[in-house]
């Protein structure tokens, strides 16, 4: 009976996250939310009974139905979520609300699966973000004085950084955190979304030669606190996040490849500088031959993504936990083998429709400030996630970012729900931006045609009166 | 007008920058495309290399769900299966003792043979689903997958018996398909008592009882080598090697250098086909004399020389030096097979297939396919072209010379017998005493349409004439059923 349950739940479970990935790309088809809402709806049903039937196997492989109550509160928790941002914000996307509820539930599942006491600790986590993920687009919508706040995100971003080079205590050879009372922060993730604020508030005015050399020099600044503290992914992210924002910010493509080319120079004199830079980069040329070192952690990877086939080796089938911080850096090799390609696939384009409603967003912004800051944010989300499933699959080098949402990490999981709620924000000013550009369009087309009318009006006046005076010329002339 | 005119470019710098985000969108969502087909493509690909890997611990977690399943011959004989002895324990069978030693292997100690080459199919199991679930309720193993080779019981035991003590190793392959029909090598070993034996093979530096001689034994090719030269000869001179003469005075001389034919033989006037028949020493130095070395080499590449080859079994490298640099002596001891010139018996049984199967090598395999514990074909594997390496005219030439050889030459006791055969011999000398040489034969039968090919050879032994020809014939015999 189980094998039976756990064998067909394999297809079910498959086929669910296919259909969903499906209907995020197929809400692109309509411009308009509401016409969207049929697609949202469907998408709704296919993440609960996709994540009802992961806790089911879970359930029935463990054997204990005790897990059920741990489902239904993360049930109650993600429909509230859904339902109270429909509720406060009607305006709101809701691709993106649907898609990072669903991104949570996967990694719920995933982490019950590998270790209960953290997936419980992620839950709580969650829940409290997604409470303040509920209040900022509100205050996104609200303070227009965000905008001006350029120095304070400047000096608050390298000061966290700072903080944490000079007193964080290091994990794994990396300085990434410190604790204040007890709870462990990462400034790194929060300081992303700071950073990108910053950029936008010091480029949205203008972006000539003066603004891109100041902005240059702090995101230097940033950059370099973070490979002294030896967290590469991080510091990769705040360039590619600089140099595409001034590209965005100034129109200028020459911006993009000065950029790429000091970034590949930077990050050659890194390599020679550095040695745990090279030995990341030889784990990643040939890990087989660093098997038993530097090259552990990518090869146990690799078996892992290898073993589970199109459809996985079902949960709790797999041995996952052989690859050390499977739950952090490797949970998308986790899920690939006890879930297959299939859903390991559907995830990223899960990541991607989200990225994709993002840059649409930016695109239709009118105000450049929240043009950039959707833009900037985008391109955060969406990097990460490739140094992170890239660096799990030897695709690029192993960086050591978190799978946002899906993996285990409180700061990660705060600052991506923060994230995706100031895009929510930037939504909903883009829908207040377009009712108002509506109103003026109209209010243009009443004044042309008024305008239209007295000049009609006028015109006629003045052949009248020509034609009158022509009478008397000709009367004359004759 | 005016305000118009103002308007435009606001709204062009507007769309600029909506179109740049786009291309950055676009740019993304590629580079994802590239990283999921990537991730696709590689897991797909690696998973049986991957699992095999011995860091990788899911080949324990299999072990403990599945008993690892049986290797079968083509026509179902068991040739190693998993049973359980009276503590309980798993244990290892090979009914065959020592005969399948090396081609089927073993599976523990790093695993040789199709224990290796197969270990992904035999720890998974692909039972039904029912079955496993009653499995499941008696807490027991599920059955592995069985692997079926291409390798045949009666050709195996009349190679191996006919090679007898000495050291040497047979390979019987089909050349129309690449099947590998049968795998000696020589001296062998008891799968079954490989741990047993395994610290004392591994203490002895000596010993190469481990080594599949098939495969990874290099020997001097010497005068079977004399295909190749000839293929050579005849590339260089199409029109025109069939008016080839030499007189053969028993050697030829360059500065210091002097090659002899084989125990002081004299031949005399010879053509082309009767200097390869004969395997004249001498008129073939001779030919490797008037080679473009250049043109050589590039033959010899194609030929597979100093190459890798794509083999899913272990194998070595064969060597032969030919370049514009190469001094006329060793051209000498090149074109008869001596000097630093090294070959597998594989490698010349892959030549020899080519030539029978009109110029295309096919892959040698040795898994033919895999069942699950209920007769269900999980993956079968079928015969591919490997390359192709001589053209179908130079194939039929080859084919041609090397019948030469049974009807006229060193190989005349295939001659006369109700299946025709082709070939070549060889006495390769090695080591610094005059005479030691081993006894080589690789060729085909039946000669106008082969349909099995033989490479043989017996370490020490003698002249190839005398002792690997009877051998071929004892394989031919069985596999026409003479």
């Amino acid at each position: 009976m189980e094998l039976y349950i756990s064998e067909f739940s394999k297809y079910v479970i498959a086929l669910l996250i296919a259909l969903y990935t499906f209907e995020s790309f197929l809400v692109f088809r309509f411009k308009d939310e509401k016409k969207r809402s049929a697609g949202y709806m469907r998408q709704t049903i296919f993440m609960f009974a996709l994540h009802f039937s992961c806790f089911i196997v879970i359930c029935f492989e463990t054997g204990d139905i005790a897990f059920l109550f741990f489902y239904a509160f993360q049930q109650i928790v993600l429909y509230a979520t859904a339902m109270l941002f429909r509720l406060l914000y009607p305006a709101s996307n809701r691709l993106l609300v649907n898609n990072f509820c669903t991104l949570l539930s996967i990694g719920f599942v995933m982490l019950t699966r590998l270790s209960y006491k953290m997936a419980v600790k992620q839950f709580i986590i969650a829940t409290g973000s997604l409470v303040i993920a509920l209040i900022i687009p509100f205050f996104v919508h609200k303070f227009k004085f965000l905008k001006n706040l350029q120095w304070i995100y400047a000096l608050v971003g390298m000061a966290a950084l700072g903080i944490v080079l000079i007193l964080g205590q290091t994990t794994h050879g990396s300085k990434l955190s410190y604790s204040i009372a007890g709870i462990t922060f990462q400034p790194s993730e929060f300081v992303k979304i700071i950073f990108v604020f910053y950029i936008a508030s010091a480029l949205y005015k203008a972006s000539g030669f003066f603004e891109i050399f100041t902005t240059a020099v702090v995101a230097g600044v940033h950059v370099v606190i973070l490979v002294c503290s030896k967290d590469l992914g991080s510091a990769l992210i705040f360039f590619v996040v600089y140099v595409l924002m001034v590209y965005i910010a100034s129109g200028k493509i020459r911006y993009l490849f000065a950029g790429l080319l000091g970034g590949s120079t930077a990050a050659y004199i890194a390599f020679t500088v550095f040695s745990h830079v090279q030995v990341r980069v030889q784990a990643w040329k040939d890990p087989w031959s660093v098997i038993d070192s530097a090259g552990y952690q990518i090869t146990q990877s690799l078996f892992a993504i290898s073993s589970g086939g199109w459809f996985g080796l079902g949960l709790y089938k797999g041995t996952p936990d052989s690859i050390p911080f499977v739950e952090a850096d490797f949970i998308f090799s986790a899920i690939a083998e006890e879930l297959g390609i299939i859903f390991a696939v559907c995830l990223i384009l899960i990541c991607v429709s989200s990225f994709i409603m993002m840059m649409n967003i930016s695109a239709h912004l009118k105000d450049k400030f929240y043009q950039l800051t959707a833009f900037g944010l985008g391109v955060t989300y969406i990097f990460q996630i490739f140094l992170t499933i890239g660096g799990g699959t030897k695709f690029i080098p192993l960086t050591g970012v978190t799978l946002p949402l899906v993996s285990y990490g409180g700061s990660s999981v705060l600052t991506t729900l923060i994230l995706f709620s100031v895009t929510e924000g930037l939504f909903m000013i883009r829908g207040e931006e377009e009712t108002i550009e509506r109103q003026k369009r109209k209010e243009k087309k009443r004044k042309m045609r008024k305008k239209q009318k007295a000049l009609q009006k006028l015109a006629e006046a003045e052949r009248m009166i020509r034609d009158e005076e022509g009478e008397e010329f000709e009367s004359e002339e004759d | 007008m005016k305000k118009e005119k103002n308007l435009n470019p606001k709204k062009t710098k507007k769309n600029k920058t909506g179109r740049q985000i786009m291309s950055v969108t676009v740019f993304f969502t590629c580079l994802f495309l590239a990283l999921a087909g990537y991730i696709t493509h590689y897991s797909v690909t690696h998973q049986q290399e991957l699992i095999n890997n011995s860091y990788n611990g899911r080949q324990q977690m299999l072990l403990a769900q599945n008993r690892r399943g049986s290797i079968l011959s083509a026509d179902g004989e068991i040739l190693a299966k998993t049973v359980e002895n009276e503590d309980g324990e798993e244990v290892r069978e090979y009914p065959y003792g020592n005969l399948f030693s090396h081609v089927v292997g073993y599976s523990v100690n790093g695993r040789l043979g199709v224990e290796a080459q197969a270990n992904y199919y035999l720890i998974n199991s692909n039972a039904p689903l029912s079955q496993k679930a009653s499995l499941d309720v008696n807490n027991e193993k599920y059955p592995g997958d069985n692997v079926f080779t291409t390798l045949d019981v009666e050709l195996q035991q009349v190679a191996s018996t006919a090679l007898g003590v000495y050291k040497g190793a047979i390979i019987v392959t089909e050349p129309s398909t690449g099947k590998i029909l049968a795998m000696v090598s020589k001296p062998d070993f008891n799968p079954e008592e490989i741990e047993a034996i395994w610290d004392e093979l591994i203490a002895d530096d000596d010993s190469s009882i481990l080594l599949n001689r098939a495969t990874q034994g290099l020997y001097p090719p010497g005068s079977t080598f004399k295909i190749v030269t000839a293929l050579e000869y005849v590339r260089q001179n199409p029109d025109t090697f069939g008016n080839y003469n030499y007189q053969c005075n028993g050697a030829i001389t360059r500065g210091e250098d002097r090659i002899q034919c084989y125990h002081g033989s004299v031949h005399n006037s010879v053509g082309f086909t009767r200097s390869f028949a004969k395997s004249c020493n001498t008129s073939f130095a001779n030919i490797g004399l008037s080679l473009n070395r250049e043109n050589f080499a590039s033959t010899l590449d194609q030929l597979l020389f100093n190459r890798e080859l794509s083999l899913s079994m272990p194998y070595s490298q064969s060597n032969v030096d030919v370049s514009e640099d190469t001094s006329e002596s060793d051209m000498m001891q090149v074109s008869i097979g001596q000097g630093t010139t090294s070959i597998t018996p594989m490698h010349l049984n892959m030549i020899t297939c080519a030539i029978a199967n009109n110029g295309t090598l096919m892959k040698p395999y040795v898994v033919e396919h895999v069942e699950n514990c209920a007769g269900s074909t999980i993956k079968s594997f079928e015969p591919s072209v490997y390359k192709t390496m001589l053209s179908e005219e130079e194939a039929a030439i080859m084919r041609d010379l090397m019948t030469n050889v049974v009807t006229g030459g060193t190989a005349s006791r295939l001659d006369g017998l109700s299946y025709t055969a082709a070939g070549k011999t060889g006495s390769a000398e090695y080591g610094t005493v005059k005479g030691d040489s081993h006894a080589w034969f690789t060729g085909f039968a039946p000669a106008e349409n082969p349909e099995v090919c033989v490479t043989i050879i017996i370490e020490g032994a003698g002249a190839g004439g005398d002792y690997a020809v009877p051998i071929a014939k004892r394989i031919f015999d069985a596999y026409f059923g003479v």
